[in-house]
C-alpha cells in the first residue's frame, strides 16, 4: 500500500544545526497493515507521517502511495489519499466553525471547493449517524463550534473527519498524548473500532509500549532517523515491554537505556 | 449648539457611513474572516475612487459600470498582495504595504493628477436623484442602503458555500484546511481578491458621491473600517450569526460618521479626525482587554470562593 524507499530528510541543511532526520528510510506497509511507531524524541517518528503527508519534502528518495509516486505531490494533492490526526487536538479542527460545518469540509477531502452549498440535509443526516458511533452525545450539538468541545471530543471528532471518507492511510501522530488516561484510552477504542471496521491501513506513533504492543498487527521502532526493530504478527504479541527496552538498548549500544521517554 | 444642525449632519453622516460600510464589510473579510492584517485597502480604496473618476470623467463610461471596473481594479489589487505573501513568502503586513505604495503611484499615474472632479459628469448619484428627484443626502442614503444590501447578501450567500466555507476554515486553522486537500495559498488570494473588490467599490461609491477622485482619499480607510467593525462589536456582541456579523459592521460604519460629524459639531477641525480614529480604535482595543481582564478576575474569584465553601 504504502512504500518509502531509501528516504532521507535532513533540516537546516549547512547550518552548525544540521539535523538528519532520516537517514536512507526504507518502509512498506500491506493494505490493511495497522503499524505502531515508537520511539524517542528525535528518532523521525513524526517525520516520517510528515513526508508521507507532504509536510516536508524529501532530499532523496522516493514515496508510493497504492501504487502512485506521490514524492513529489505538494501536501494539500496528497491529502485526499490521507485521513490524519496530530497530537494536538487544536490542530485537526477549525475552533470557530461549526462541528457539522468541519464534517462537511472532511466529506469533501480533496474536491477543489466550489461554490455549492458547503452542507446539504442529507449530509446532516450522515453526520448525525457517524456522531452517534461516537457515544459522545455530539449528534446532538452538531451546530456548536468545534471549540467548544473537550481535547477529548476535538480528538474523536478529528478521527472521524479523518476517515469519514475512506483514506488510504490513516496517520496518527500521537493521537492520544495530550489527553488524560481515561479519555485518551477511549479514543483509542474508537480508533481501533474505526480502523478494523473499514480495514484501514493505518500509521500510529504513540509513546506509550503497552499500546504499541497491544494494538495493532505490526511494530517498528525507530532510532536516530532509521528503522531498528519491526516485527508483526504473533511475534509482536508475545513481546514484552522489557523486549522492546532490550532491543533500545542494543540498538542505541546503551547510550539511552534508561530514556524516560520511551517508558510510560 | 444647534440641534437641527446636529440633526441634519447626522442624517448626512448616516448616508457616508452607508457608502462606507462597503469598505468595513471588504476589511472584515480579510481582517477577521480571512485573519490577515491587510494594509492593501489604503491603497485599493483610493484605486476605486480613482479607477471610477478616470472612468466617468476621462473615458465618459456609465456610472454603474464604472463600480464594476472599481471592483474588478480591488480585486487585481488584492491579488497583487496574496501572490506576494504566498509566492514570494513576504509577510502579510508587509505585503500589503508594498501594494499600497505602489497603488499610490498607480493612482496618480490613472487620473494623470492628484485629483479629479466629476462635478459635471453623470455619476450614480445625480443619474438615481434626478429619476426620483432626490436630495444629496437622499441620494447617499438610497445608494448606501441599496449597496450595503447587495453586499451582505451576496457575502452571507458566498460564505456558505464551500469555497466561503474554506476561506473561513483557513482564517481558523490553515494546518486543517490543508488536511482537507485545500490548497491555502490560493484560498488566501481568493479571500483578499474579494476583500479589496468590496474595498474599491466603495471607494468609488464615495468618490461619486463627492464628485471627486482622489488619490489621498484612502489614506487611513484601513483604521476607520476597523474603527466600524469594532464599534458593531460593542454594538451587537461577538458571537452571533454571520448576517448579524455583517449588519453590525454596516451599523458600526455609521455610527462611526455620527460619532465624527457630532465631534465636528463641537468644535473639533477635519485634520482632527485621523487622531480621534486612531484614539477611538486604540481605546476600543484596550477596552476589550480591560473588559476581560475584570470578567476573568471575577470568575476566578468565583471558583476560588467555591473551592472553599467546599474545603
Amino acid at each position: 500500500m504504502l512504500e518509502i524507499i531509501n528516504a532521507c530528510k535532513s533540516f537546516n541543511i549547512g547550518t552548525v544545526n544540521q539535523k538528519d532526520a532520516l537517514i536512507n528510510l526504507n518502509l512498506k506497509l500491506k493494505p490493511g497493515d495497522f503499524t505502531t511507531v515508537i520511539g524517542g524524541n528525535g528518532s523521525g517518528k513524526s517525520t516520517t507521517l510528515n513526508i508521507i503527508a507532504g509536510v516536508h519534502a524529501i532530499e532523496s528518495g522516493k514515496i508510493i502511495l497504492d501504487g502512485q509516486d506521490i514524492t513529489k505531490l505538494p501536501e494539500h494533492r496528497r491529502a485526499k489519499f490521507l485521513g490524519r490526526v496530530f497530537q494536538d487536538p487544536m490542530m485537526g479542527t477549525a475552533a470557530d466553525m461549526m462541528i457539522e460545518e468541519n464534517l462537511a469540509m472532511a466529506n469533501h477531502r480533496g474536491e477543489v471547493p466550489l461554490l455549492g452549498w458547503s452542507i446539504n440535509q442529507q449530509e446532516r443526516e450522515f453526520f448525525a449517524e457517524k456522531l452517534k458511533l461516537l457515544d459522545l452525545g455530539l449528534e446532538n450539538r452538531m451546530s456548536s463550534k468545534a471549540g467548544l468541545l473537550s481535547g477529548g471530543q476535538r480528538q474523536a471528532l478529528t478521527l472521524l473527519m479523518a476517515t469519514l471518507r475512506k483514506p488510504k492511510l490513516l496517520l496518527l501522530d500521537e493521537h492520544t498524548a495530550a489527553l488524560d488516561p481515561k479519555t485518551a484510552a477511549k479514543v483509542l477504542e474508537l480508533t481501533q473500532e474505526i480502523v478494523n471496521q473499514d480495514q484501514l491501513t493505518t500509521l500510529m506513533i504513540t509513546h506509550n509500549m503497552k499500546d504499541a504492543i497491544r494494538i495493532g498487527n505490526r511494530l517498528i521502532m525507530m532510532y536516530n532517523g532509521k528503522i531498528i526493530y519491526d516485527v508483526e504478527g504473533e511475534e509482536k504479541k508475545q513481546l514484552h515491554t522489557s523486549d522492546l527496552l532490550q532491543k533500545f538498548e542494543v540498538a542505541s549500544s546503551g547510550e539511552f537505556a534508561s530514556d524516560k521517554m520511551l517508558l510510560s | 449648539m444647534d440641534l437641527s444642525a446636529l440633526l441634519a449632519s447626522a442624517q448626512d453622516a448616516a448616508g457616508q457611513g452607508l457608502l462606507w460600510s462597503v469598505m468595513a464589510i471588504g476589511l472584515y473579510i480579510s481582517f477577521k474572516i480571512l485573519d490577515y492584517a491587510d494594509m492593501t485597502v489604503d491603497g485599493s480604496f483610493a484605486l476605486g475612487g480613482c479607477v471610477s473618476a478616470w472612468a466617468i470623467a476621462y473615458q465618459g463610461l456609465n456610472p454603474f459600470f464604472a463600480l464594476f471596473i472599481a471592483f474588478f481594479a480591488g480585486c487585481v489589487a488584492g491579488a497583487v498582495t496574496g501572490l506576494l505573501h504566498t509566492l514570494l513568502k513576504i509577510p502579510p503586513i508587509l505585503a500589503g504595504i508594498l501594494t499600497m505604495l505602489a497603488l499610490y503611484s498607480i493612482n496618480q499615474r490613472i487620473l494623470g493628477q492628484p485629483n479629479l472632479s466629476m462635478s459635471n459628469e453623470v455619476t450614480v448619484f445625480n443619474a438615481i436623484g434626478d429619476k426620483f428627484n432626490l436630495s444629496r443626502m437622499q441620494q447617499n442614503m438610497v445608494i448606501g442602503v441599496i449597496a450595503a444590501a447587495i453586499s451582505i447578501a451576496l457575502l452571507y450567500w458566498f460564505f456558505g458555500t464551500k469555497l466561503g466555507t474554506a476561506i473561513r476554515a483557513t482564517g481558523n486553522n490553515e494546518n486543517m484546511v490543508r488536511a482537507m486537500g485545500i490548497n491555502t495559498d490560493v484560498i488566501k488570494i481568493i479571500g483578499l481578491l474579494l476583500a479589496n473588490g468590496f474595498v474599491a467599490l466603495s471607494g468609488s461609491l464615495v468618490a461619486q458621491s463627492q464628485s471627486y477622485g482622489d488619490i489621498n482619499s484612502g489614506v487611513g480607510a484601513i483604521v476607520i473600517g476597523l474603527a466600524s467593525v469594532i464599534i458593531g462589536e460593542v454594538f451587537f456582541g461577538k458571537d452571533k450569526s454571520f448576517a448579524v456579523k455583517l449588519i453590525s459592521v454596516v451599523v458600526g460604519s455609521i455610527v462611526y460618521r455620527i460619532i465624527v460629524a457630532v465631534v465636528l459639531q463641537l468644535g473639533l477641525q477635519t485634520n482632527d479626525l485621523k487622531l480621534l480614529t486612531a484614539s477611538l480604535v486604540a481605546l476600543a482595543l484596550g477596552m476589550q482587554r480591560v473588559v476581560k481582564y475584570l470578567t476573568d478576575k471575577k470568575v476566578s474569584q468565583k471558583i476560588g470562593e467555591e473551592g472553599e465553601q467546599n474545603a
